[in-house]
């Protein structure tokens, strides 16, 4: 028996052809160069939906926000793509894909889309992929797409450029408040929610955080202009500060659905903040420009890979190691490559 | 060039709540180098197939200790169908009598794993069928 060999058309998935969509995404998954002519026949029809990171700890609750976040949507009427990144193994490459255990309420909604993604050794949070998986989900008009990052500690902040708006998840008893202090992960909440709100130990965590918070008060790190800038309050407040999205603390409690429509509300108002202010349009550009960027490193890798021989590169990397020559020396004699025609 | 990366959903449809035989398997076929998308306990032959078509799986493992299999995989062979996922092959695990098998297989299983199989042996045999059909 052979899988059938016809390749995912732009115009299937603009139809709202699922397994079309699906193929297309398995397709941008694995790099296939096919894709990027179907990519490119969609791309402008994306820039449409309004994309939801999800991010936190492992075990804080991800996968059961997301469930429920993506409930409430359908409420409201708004059809919903959820992406779930989690990790792959460093050894295997295999990967254990579990978000949709803790989403079945969605299943059988025609919708809601929900994919699984491995993060194939991508560091950051999210899968290489991840972004062009969101433009098919985007081009296919799906309203809202959630994308749930691998369970993320303190620097796993890729989701920050690749959502519109950002949900960071701690659950109480996961640290003092050093570590609400500390750079990282909470600078990239555009939305900060404390899950587990039934927990003993929570009102202490939504303290913690909205001190935090206080803390940035005079001196304060915003995103403006799809760019993190420290500003200075008294500044800020004679140049019209009701202009600023304020991070604020909701609490949930999302295995007893409680809690919820306040979050949604919250990005609701996110949304509109971020068309009001100019900064969608900022953002979309800053996420534009680091998709360029990271497009541009890989070709000039792959052009690298494809001119030089192998021996020369062998010899250069075997010359660094032996201290012959410096690594500097060695990138450089290679990038010479590029430049012949 | 990798080979090319294998993605798998290992289903637990029914009633039964005896869900270590598929996490055993999940995990064996992680540490084989797939992408394993895990459903969880007590999913309807509706949610099985909704998953296999969003997550384009090149493979379907059902898990069934219940003695539901007679019922359970013929409906979600008839909804593969439906959505377009013959070309996708379905294994079963778990405990089916030798008087079933060949009436499961008839129906398009395509291979059915007993108590006692080694995991490895599970792992070759899905990759095979998966990369044999794609080359």
């Amino acid at each position: 028996m052979i899988r059938s060999t016809t390749s995912p058309s732009a115009e299937q998935v603009r139809q709202g052809n699922i397994r079309a969509m699906a193929r297309l995404i398995s397709q941008i998954e694995r790099e296939e160069p096919a894709a990027q002519v179907e990519m490119a026949a969609l791309y402008p029809y994306t820039g449409q939906a309004h994309i939801v990171g999800v991010t936190g700890a492992p075990g804080t609750g991800k996968s059961s926000l997301v469930n429920e976040l993506a409930k409430e949507l359908r409420r409201r009427e708004k059809t919903v793509a959820i992406v779930a990144v989690d990790p792959s193994s460093p050894f295997t490459g295999g990967a254990l894909l579990g978000d949709r255990v803790r989403m079945r309420d969605l299943s059988g909604d025609k919708g809601v889309f929900i994919r699984s993604m491995a993060s194939r050794g991508s560091l950051g949070g999210l899968a290489r992929t991840t972004a062009g998986v969101i433009k098919v989900l985007d081009a296919a008009a799906y309203h809202t797409i959630l994308i749930e990052t691998v369970g993320a500690g303190q620097a796993e902040v890729d989701i920050a450029s690749a959502a519109h708006s950002t949900i960071v998840i701690e659950a109480p008893g996961l640290g003092d408040e050093v570590q609400s202090i500390k750079a990282g992960i909470l600078e990239i909440a555009d939305i900060l929610v404390v899950n587990k709100a039934d927990h003993p130990n929570s009102q202490r965590t939504v303290k913690t955080l909205e001190m935090m918070l206080h803390f940035g008060s005079t001196r304060q790190m915003v995103r403006h202009h799809g760019e993190t800038m420290l500003i200075d309050d008294t500044a800020a407040s004679t140049n019209g500060r009701d202009l600023d999205w304020q991070v604020k603390v909701y609490q949930t409690i999302a295995t007893q659905s409680q809690g919820i429509p306040q979050v949604i509300d919250a990005l609701e108002a996110h949304q509109a903040y971020l068309r009001a202010s100019g900064e969608w349009q900022e953002r979309e550009k800053a996420r534009s420009r680091q998709e360029i960027e990271q497009l541009l490193q890989a070709q000039v890798l792959r052009q690298l890979q494809t001119r030089v021989p192998v021996q020369e590169r062998e010899q250069l990397i075997a010359a660094v190691a032996a201290r012959e020559i410096d690594p500097y020396a060695a990138a450089l004699q290679l990038f010479i490559h590029l430049k012949q025609n | 060039m990798d080979e090319r990366k294998i993605r798998i959903l290992i289903a637990k449809p029914g009633l039964d709540g005896h869900d270590r035989g598929a996490k055993v398997i999940a995990r064996a076929l992680r540490d084989a180098g797939m992408e394993v998308i895990y459903t969880g306990l007590r999913q309807t032959p509706e949610m099985v197939v909704e998953a296999a078509l969003h997550e384009d799986v090149d493979a379907v493992g059902l898990s069934i200790l219940s003695g539901a299999h007679n019922a359970l995989v013929p409906r979600i062979m008839e909804l593969m169908q439906e959505n377009g996922l013959e070309d996708i092959p379905v294994f079963l695990g778990g405990i089916v009598p030798e008087d079933d098998i060949a009436a499961l297989e008839a129906k398009g299983v395509a291979g059915i794993f007993g108590p006692g199989t080694s995991t490895d042996l599970i792992a070759a045999k899905i990759r095979e069928r998966v990369l044999g059909e794609l080359a």
